[in-house]
């Protein structure tokens, strides 16, 4: 039950909060929209002019904005069905009943990757990654593989923010599902696990349908994280060698803070902007439609 | 029969648990070990696992490389962020919570998408708005960009804790002839106050771990802790050891806060899509 108020009051209430995410939130977006539709590089101020959609034709018809979505995407496509796949494993460990402590100590460890400033995980793979000073490196020595060049060769940087991605974002996906799996009524998992034997069945049968909303957040969150990834591959390669890990964040920033091509960097933000809500619509109108 | 399998399993288990730990902590532990190093010692190849710890990387970077105004600066934004979006989120999530409006699920819709704009959007319009406004390279700058995230979880969360209070405490007090300003400062606030706990945990830990605004709105003056690592990284004698130093100070902080509010960072980090 709520309460029937005077609309005053639900101004008072509600008008700070409004007016303050309006002013940070929208008019920055309407100033970007703006821009993007002039010429306006910060060095050459003076040739400023209004250009109509010609820097959406440019980012459209552009390689380099398409390399860099396709590296972002490619990103996606490697990292999260490890996530997904280590995750699930790591949630059904916990999820199973004893060793209560040591799986409470698990899970205050999981906790920590995703709390680390991004930045911070980026100069962590510096140091760690290190051809000739990293710990990684030394650890591959022992199982007799030679040293990798993880941060100077493009395949090599590339699968090194991949590595990176996943070591930060599986735990979260580990607890996402975890938090699926205790939404299974007991009930029904005990009646099954008597029923049958194969772990796999139960998993398929009984806690797979109570785990596809987690799934579907999962997939969304990690979309629009994937496309926002700036912090780490900009600290760990400054988005290089030669643009392998250049990914779409990174050649935004690039455009706008070392090109100061800013009519270009806010028509490609926008741009991808408008493909971050098209995912997330998709992905909702393609799982619930399956559990509804 | 079957207890001895039962054994096997649960010490399997047990060295899956230790194995998990150990992925999560060791970038951890190697951070902090290296900056105890001399960059003598961590420039050792193959890297060294014993040798002997010296401060003087930290005593390094906070007194001379200005780490240490930088991890000030970083409180005072993250502080001062976390106060406003408290100030101006409860009575919004009380609203939320309570009233019955038109146009509500549009409105918590709007709050929550702001979770999925990138930072890399608003970051050049408000570049060239706050050199208009000569807010260029001033914490207020970065203060109110950093509302964009730290407002909708504090909303979001507090939201929640409001519509988990009972309503009979509000009628009884609205009988009483109480204003609404009223039952929301002097009985559901101080019943919320779990909820403001947790959203200014996770308010503050997302400011402070920000980066692509602070690199581009501040500069020098107003410069955080996170841009002022990555200065370190430009030039070519890397300072492994003074690197870590820094990015402990950085961690250490935020894993705290992240350990106190452990059970509701998921929560936090998903905005609503998970409960």
């Amino acid at each position: 039950m709520s309460f029937r108020v005077p609309r005053r009051t639900i101004a008072a209430f509600l008008g700070p909060a409004v007016a303050a995410l309006a002013i940070v939130g929208i008019v920055p977006l309407l100033y970007a929209v703006w821009k993007s539709l002039h010429y306006f590089n910060l060095t050459k101020i003076a040739q400023q002019r209004f250009v109509g959609l010609d820097n959406y034709g440019a980012v459209l018809t552009d390689p380099v904005f398409w390399q860099a979505m396709g590296r972002t995407a490619l990103l996606f496509a490697i990292a999260v069905p490890v996530q997904i796949a280590l995750g699930l494993v790591i949630a059904l460990v916990l999820h199973r009943p004893g060793l209560s402590f040591g799986k409470t100590l698990t899970r205050l460890s999981l906790v920590l990757p995703m709390a680390t400033t991004y930045a911070v995980v980026g100069l962590l793979a510096q140091v760690m990654l290190n051809q000739k000073y990293g710990v990684i490196n030394q650890m591959l020595g022992w199982v007799g593989i030679d040293a990798i060049n993880f941060i100077g060769d493009p395949t090599n940087a590339f699968i090194a923010v991949v590595l990176w991605d996943i070591w930060q974002w599986t735990p979260f996906v580990a607890l996402v599902l975890l938090a699926g799996l205790s939404t299974v009524p007991p009930e029904i998992e005990e009646a099954a696990k008597l029923e049958t034997r194969s772990n796999w069945t139960v998993l398929r049968h009984v806690q797979l349908p109570f785990l596809i909303p987690s799934l579907v957040a999962v997939l969304i969150l990690r979309t629009a994280d994937t496309l926002k990834l700036f912090d780490m591959p900009f600290t760990m390669t400054r988005g290089g060698p030669g643009s392998a890990t250049e990914f779409i964040a990174v050649l935004i920033e690039r455009v706008g803070n070392r090109q100061f091509d800013i009519g270009m960097a806010a028509a490609q933000s926008i741009i991808m902007l408008a493909i971050t809500i098209i995912l997330a619509r998709l992905y909702i109108r393609l799982f619930y439609r399956e559990v509804r | 029969m079957a207890a001895p399998i039962q054994r096997r399993s649960l010490w399997g288990e047990a060295f899956l648990l230790l194995l998990i730990g150990l992925f999560c902590v060791f970038p951890f532990y190697w951070m902090v070990t290296t900056s105890l190093k001399t960059q003598v010692v961590a420039l050792e190849s193959p890297p060294v696992w014993w040798f002997t710890p010296t401060l003087a990387n930290y005593r390094e970077v906070l007194f001379v490389d200005k780490v240490g105004p930088a991890l000030i600066n970083s409180v005072i934004v993250a502080v001062c962020t976390t106060a406003l979006a408290v100030g101006l989120g409860t009575p919004a999530a009380y609203a939320l919570a309570r009233f019955e409006f038109r146009g509500k699920t549009d409105l918590w819709f709007w709050f929550i998408t702001n979770r999925f704009v990138s930072p890399v959007v608003l970051a050049f319009p408000v570049f060239l708005i706050s050199r208009e406004l000569g807010l260029r390279d001033t914490h207020l700058a970065l203060i109110l960009m950093y509302l964009t995230f730290t407002l909708p979880i504090v909303i979001w969360i507090c939201t929640d804790q409001f519509r988990s209070i009972p309503h009979e405490l509000d009628e009884a007090a609205l009988l009483e002839g109480a204003s609404q300003w009223r039952i929301f400062r002097s009985i559901c606030l101080p019943l919320a106050m779990p909820g403001v706990a947790v959203s200014s945990i996770l308010s503050f830990i997302f400011s402070w771990n920000e980066l692509l605004f602070a690199y581009i709105l501040a500069p020098k003056a107003a410069k955080t802790a996170p841009a002022m690592a990555v200065t370190f990284m430009e030039g070519y004698d890397v300072p492994y050891g003074k690197i870590m130093a820094t990015s402990t100070l950085i961690v250490v902080p935020v894993l705290i806060f992240a350990l106190l509010a452990s059970r509701h960072l998921v929560r936090g980090l998903t905005m609503g899509a998970v409960k």
